[in-house]
């Protein structure tokens, strides 16, 4: 009998508790359809209680954001003006003085409760939603993926090398996405090309390592505000590290294209001869284009003593092979993580190359 | 048995406030004690939400204890105090959730300075431990003299925790030795504080 009660007690405040907490969430979160206007345009009502960023990518205005929506990119900045509210504790490490004072927001971190006047950039507008379908896909090293996606619909991608798109990834959440740089060359509109490393428990990389052949992929594009120097007399150095690989392979496949003779130097650093990808592809270029160097650099090579090429950290091959008396213009593309990019922005800045003129992707 | 008369409350109030005060002189609910005492206004605005889950959960832990689980209780004949545990977690874990939901919607600052803290005070163990301290067999409080504790172990929480926040302000621009730097120097200093407030410790006691 005790047990019966015991039962009893306990479902009935359970249940009374979920009951309470379904009539709260149905009064207190319950902020009803809110309008938003974007640019000046018409606005567009949508349910309140999602964020901004996923208001605006209902009605395929694709804010970029690399992290997906978690506030740790800082990239899905806008321009609010009305209804965003108080600037929260999480945006303030992604925002400076001049961006506060012109009211920039993180469009992850507004939750719209009310109508909304924002003010995005006009580029953004031409950032599409592509389907496509995965035709090639192979290990190019133990843990990094080359996949191939092919547009459906006779869709074509408009984009400048170096720039990125982000892939819809189903998640226990629902849909999320994920930000990987295209690594092959503008002049091949109906193909995008990746280059995914495995991430332990990453949710974009499992996804993209495990889907097949001829499934779908879908995914927005194209981001990222790297303007490639199209004047051929620009030296263009490449530093790369990791998979920050595939935005230089479509640089410089985009440059055997427009101008094989341009200046060009690619670096590379990878910690084991296990971890080096398109080498092959690369020299092959290098015998076509007379001006492109390539210097690849292992790190760690303890166990891969056929390797004849160059040691030690990558910072240390631009050092060698850059050189520093500043003349000519230059160009300065680095991808890879934060310690590599600090490193080699500091030799590349002692070789004077202008600060202005190193653009970087750190991941 | 304590006295219940309004000076008996009133020292229910103070004593659970200063001399017993739960995190110095038990150290309960000691991590988000140290996670969100580094800016004075979060503190408080943590301060404050501890204390008002503490007292409401408290009032309505008691109402359902004394009125479900004790043996021969109105609700229920059978002595069911064997699910205390279970019973106050469960309408701790419902009413912070409740909490939450008002916090988002009337305070957004205060709901991301908060942030993962707001879902634990949960498994603040000052709360919890507010909840069976009050149904402590010696100490046999009725529902005003629990009113009166559960407020003021709340209120002896916010204070600790704000005196805290103060400190830590002044910390940053006190030489504190590399290894002491953080975790180690607010340890220390939280040490110091119970041991100031243990000076109160003849003024009243529960």
């Amino acid at each position: 009998m005790i047990y019966l009660y015991a039962l009893i007690v306990l479902s009935s405040l359970g249940g009374g508790l979920a009951l309470l907490l379904l009539i709260a969430d149905r009064f207190l979160a319950d902020y009803g359809p809110c309008e938003i206007s974007v640019n000046d345009e018409e606005p567009f009502v949508v349910e309140g209680g999602c964020t901004l960023l996923e208001a605006l990518y209902e009605q395929e205005i694709f804010i970029p954001s690399a992290c997906g929506g978690q506030g740790t990119c800082g990239f899905c900045k806008v321009n609010v003006f009305e209804g965003g509210g108080p600037v929260l504790p999480t945006e303030m490490p992604y925002l400076d003085k001049s961006e506060l004072a012109d009211n920039t927001r993180l469009a992850c971190r507004i939750k719209v409760k009310q109508d909304v006047v924002l003010r995005v950039k006009p580029e953004y507008l031409d950032i599409q939603q592509f389907r496509s379908i995965v035709i090639a896909a192979k290990m190019v090293t133990h843990d990094t993926r080359h996949v191939v996606l092919k547009l459906a619909d006779e869709q074509e991608i408009n984009f400048v090398p170096g720039q990125y798109i982000q892939v819809q990834v189903p998640s226990s959440d629902g849909i999320t996405f994920r930000a990987y740089s295209i690594s092959s060359p503008p002049s091949t509109k109906d193909e995008v090309e990746l280059v995914i490393r495995l991430i332990p428990d990453g949710l974009g990389s499992t996804y993209l390592h495990e889907v097949e052949v001829g499934e779908e992929v879908i995914f927005t594009g194209a981001y990222g505000e790297f303007v490639l120097e199209e004047d051929v007399e620009t030296e263009l150095i490449c530093v790369g590290g990791g998979c920050g690989i595939a935005p230089m392979r479509s640089i410089i496949r985009h440059i055997g294209d427009v101008s094989p003779q341009r200046k060009c130097k690619l670096f590379f650093g990878v910690r084991t001869m296990e971890d080096i990808m398109y080498l092959e592809e690369f020299e092959q270029l290098a015998d076509e284009m007379s001006n492109f160097e390539v210097h690849y650099a292992l790190s760690d090579p303890k166990h891969s003593s056929p390797w004849q090429g160059e040691r030690g950290y990558i910072h240390e091959s631009v050092a060698k092979h850059v050189n520093g008396d500043g003349n000519g213009n230059r160009q300065a593309f680095l991808c890879g993580p934060p310690l590599m990019i600090e490193a080699v922005t500091k030799v590349l800045e002692e070789k004077n190359v202008p600060k202005d003129l190193i653009f970087y992707d750190e991941f | 048995m304590m006295d219940s008369s309004v000076g008996g409350v009133a020292v229910i109030l103070l004593a659970a406030i200063l001399t017993n005060n739960i995190l110095l002189s038990k150290f309960l609910g000691m991590c988000s004690f140290i996670a969100i005492s580094r800016d004075l206004r979060t503190a408080w605005g943590m301060g404050v939400a501890v204390t008002l889950v503490t007292f409401t959960t408290a009032l309505l832990n008691y109402g359902i204890y004394y009125g479900v689980l004790v043996k021969d209780a109105p609700l229920c004949g059978a002595d069911l105090t064997y699910l205390t545990f279970l019973v106050l977690i469960m309408v701790i874990a419902g009413f912070v959730q409740l909490v939450e939901m008002v916090i988002e919607r009337f305070s957004p600052v205060l709901y991301y300075k908060l942030g993962i803290f707001l879902p634990l005070i949960t498994v603040n163990c000052a709360i919890l431990g507010v909840n069976l301290l009050m149904i402590d067999s010696d100490r046999q409080f009725n529902l005003v003299q629990t009113a009166a504790y559960a407020l003021g172990s709340g209120m002896g929480w916010l204070l600790a925790i704000c005196l805290m926040a103060g400190l830590r302000k002044r910390l940053e621009y006190a030489d504190v030795p590399k290894p002491l730097q953080g975790l180690g120097i607010t340890l220390l200093i939280t040490g110091l504080m119970a041991m100031a407030f243990m000076g109160f410790a003849g003024m009243v006691d529960i």
